[in-house]
């Protein structure tokens, strides 16, 4: 039986991900902002066939509340097979341009946050030499765009230290998986037009445990995106400054 | 996110916004335009379309809420759909008490078409097995409604098409199981009488019930068809493996219909002798048995870009023989007819909602590409004879029947029209009273 934590379990890709391993009878435990949206999930996974469930509250920026919040899911699942962190918002770019404020809020729950839950995250699980951590990053990351190079450069920074963090811990048995997901259909994108590009949180959720059971390093969801990503990443500077993506 | 809204039958293609709903806690969105719950978008027609004003998508409210595997009832919210239930149910011994020929339904939208299945004769319909839902407004009152407790709310809403509110929750009766097979049983028939015949001899010992009549045939041979038959096995004859998930689909809308008068008359001509016996027995899993389609994903494109109009009636079992034959060869005269066509006994339980479409009589489905003048020609000839024997029309599948018509149908229009919520309409509920 796998033991599970997800932070951030309230958002989309987070929930299916928990869904997919309560149907395989996981304990999980759950760490959200939201304890009433967390009632109403952990009630919905046990009828899944979750074998227990314990939940925690926190805001990420609060990153005092960590290590107390680290502590009591460690003590309620005793050990922890996968982490899977997948906290974030989708920043408004222009709002971002206009407010420092706005800007550095926006960096510091979508990167320092996640960096600052990594470092306590990846000492315990050196100690336990095994384990995965998959966290969810994005296709963003790969090149700052004008449409949304805030995110973009949080998400770079989260991809970094995600592959260095991936050499110290692979020497310790620890798997670290970068979660690239492209376009995807949820509540943060509700404002978006839909193309073909877009995939349901369904289907980066089974990407995501897919490559947690493998031991993938980095996994662009769905898969083509590492084809798209690979193009937008070889445009020479001075053309793709001219381009407006 | 403004979008173009589409039905199952593709047509009409309307324009609203859509709204997602994510939380049955929450209040619903403030709204100038009339808004519309949405489910999973399996009404052929209009009756899920809302042209120029909101639709409130509730499939993210999909959230199971209580389970208990003893008793068989379970609690969830709205936007779960059929497929996610059996998943959840099957395995513990628990089925659908009634359900229609897709599971990629919600329970919501179940509740709002007070949906019918092949045992109708038996269990009534998807609303006798409700047995508490939750309504909410548009101004903020939660109603919570039983078979007794605001009652005529409960009856308003169960086949209200997502008229009188949004149903936020539901709890349901299922049905115990002793594993996921079937034990079915196909029999030919030759023509009208020898189905309504079989269909006597079998709804007493067999609690699924259903038809395809081959609507091409004419003469002696008119309303030739399969009648298929069946029981929930006892148990699992062997460890088979399940129905796999589906394996095929129409990956694109082909530019015209593939649906046409040659390849219809030799599909049915085919169908009609797929089995060389007269009777075929077989233990099947429930999934071909009760959702043969929902194996290929978006079947509805091979209508091709204009979409189809689907056209099912009840008519009155005294009637039942002489409509049905003049129904078939109308439409056999007119060769347009459909792969799809079903023809059913309806039992005499009286439906629980207000606008429930099932009511005691033989009831038939049939799909139609859209041709344009002449298709509506011909549905409101097949309106003509319906209405003159006191029958009704479907509206979960109609995009077309006058207003007159839906009124006659459906006398209880107007005690039903007090409970419609003023911030909610649709595009059907416009055309058939405005």
């Amino acid at each position: 039986m796998q033991r599970v934590l997800i932070i951030g379990a309230t958002s989309a890709i987070a929930e299916a991900t928990a869904r997919i391993y309560a149907e395989r009878g996981s304990r999980l435990h759950l760490v959200a902002r939201s304890a009433d949206r967390l009632k109403t999930i952990t009630e919905d996974l046990r009828i899944r066939g979750a074998a227990e469930i314990g939940h925690g509250s926190l805001d990420v920026n609060d990153v005092s509340a960590h290590a107390a919040v680290l502590d009591a899911a460690w003590a309620d699942l005793g050990d922890v097979d996968v982490v899977l962190i997948a906290h974030g918002t989708l920043p408004d770019q222009k709002a971002c341009e206009a407010s420092v404020e706005t800007a550095l809020a926006e960096f510091a729950t979508n990167a320092t946050s996640t960096i600052a839950l990594l470092t306590l995250i990846s000492n315990r699980m050196q100690q336990a030499r095994r384990g995965s951590i998959a966290v969810i990053s994005s296709v963003a990351g790969d090149r700052g765009r004008s449409s949304n190079y805030l995110y973009g450069s949080a998400k770079a920074a989260v991809s970094a230290f995600l592959s260095g963090l991936r050499q110290r811990m692979a020497r310790h048995g620890v798997d670290v998986i970068t979660i690239k997901p492209g376009f995807v259909d949820t509540p943060m994108t509700r404002e978006f037009k839909k193309g073909a590009l877009w995939a349901k949180p369904e289907a980066i959720a089974s990407g995501i445990v897919k490559a947690v059971d493998k031991g993938r390093s980095v996994a662009y969801l769905p898969w083509f995106w590492f084809g798209i990503m690979t193009i937008i990443r070889s445009i020479p500077e001075f053309l793709f400054k001219r381009l407006s993506l | 996110m403004a979008a173009a809204g589409r039905s199952w039958g593709r047509y009409p293609v309307t324009t609203e916004k859509v709204v997602a709903l994510s939380d049955r806690h929450a209040s619903l969105p403030k709204s100038d335009v009339p808004v519309l719950p949405l489910g999973n978008a399996r009404s052929y027609g209009d009756s899920c379309l809302n042209d120029g004003g909101v639709l409130l998508a509730a499939r993210g409210l999909d959230h199971f809420i209580a389970f208990d595997p003893a008793s068989g009832t379970l609690t969830c919210e709205a936007g779960v759909l059929f497929s996610e239930i059996l998943d959840l149910a099957v395995p513990q011994g628990w089925f659908l008490p009634v359900t229609p020929g897709t599971r990629f339904v919600t329970v919501g939208g179940a509740i709002a078409n007070d949906v019918h299945g092949k045992n109708h004769h038996r269990a009534g319909t998807f609303g006798h097995h409700v047995l508490a839902f939750e309504l909410l407004r548009t101004d903020g009152t939660r109603l919570r409604c039983t078979p007794t407790e605001n009652a005529e709310w409960f009856a308003a809403t169960v086949g209200g098409l997502g008229l009188t509110g949004v149903v936020t929750w539901a709890a349901i009766q299922l049905r115990r199981i002793a594993g996921p097979w079937m034990s079915a049983e196909n029999h030919r028939f030759g023509n009208l009488s020898e189905f309504f015949e079989l269909s006597r001899a079998s709804d007493r010992d067999y609690e699924y019930t259903v038809s395809w009549i081959d609507c091409v045939a004419s003469g002696k041979a008119l309303g030739r068809g399969l009648f298929s038959r069946a029981n929930h096995a006892p148990a699992s004859p062997d460890s088979r493996p399940a129905a796999g998930n589906r394996t095929l689909g129409v990956p694109f809308t082909p530019p015209i219909s593939l649906i046409n008068p040659l390849s219809l008359r030799a599909f049915n001509q085919l169908y009609y002798h797929r089995q060389r016996k007269s009777v075929v027995h077989a233990t099947t899993h429930y999934q071909p048995f009760f959702y043969p389609l929902d194996s290929i994903a978006n079947w509805n494109r091979i209508y091709g870009p204009r979409g189809f109009l689907q056209y099912q009636c009840v008519v009155p079992p005294e009637a039942a023989e002489t409509a049905m034959a003049e129904l078939v060869s109308t439409i056999s005269a007119g060769g347009a007819g459909s792969f799809l066509a079903v023809l059913k006994q309806f039992g005499d339980k009286p439906s629980p909602g207000m606008l429930s479409f099932p009511r005691p009589g033989a009831t038939l489905a049939l799909d139609f590409p859209n041709g344009g003048a002449p298709t509506l020609a011909l549905l409101d000839r097949l309106d003509a004879i319906v209405d003159g024997v006191g029958g009704a029309v479907y509206p979960a599948k109609d995009a077309r029947m006058s207003g007159a018509h839906f009124r006659r149908y459906f006398p209880q229009w107007e005690a039903f029209s007090r409970f419609v919520d003023p911030g909610i309409s649709s595009s059907f509920w416009r055309r058939v009273t405005e």
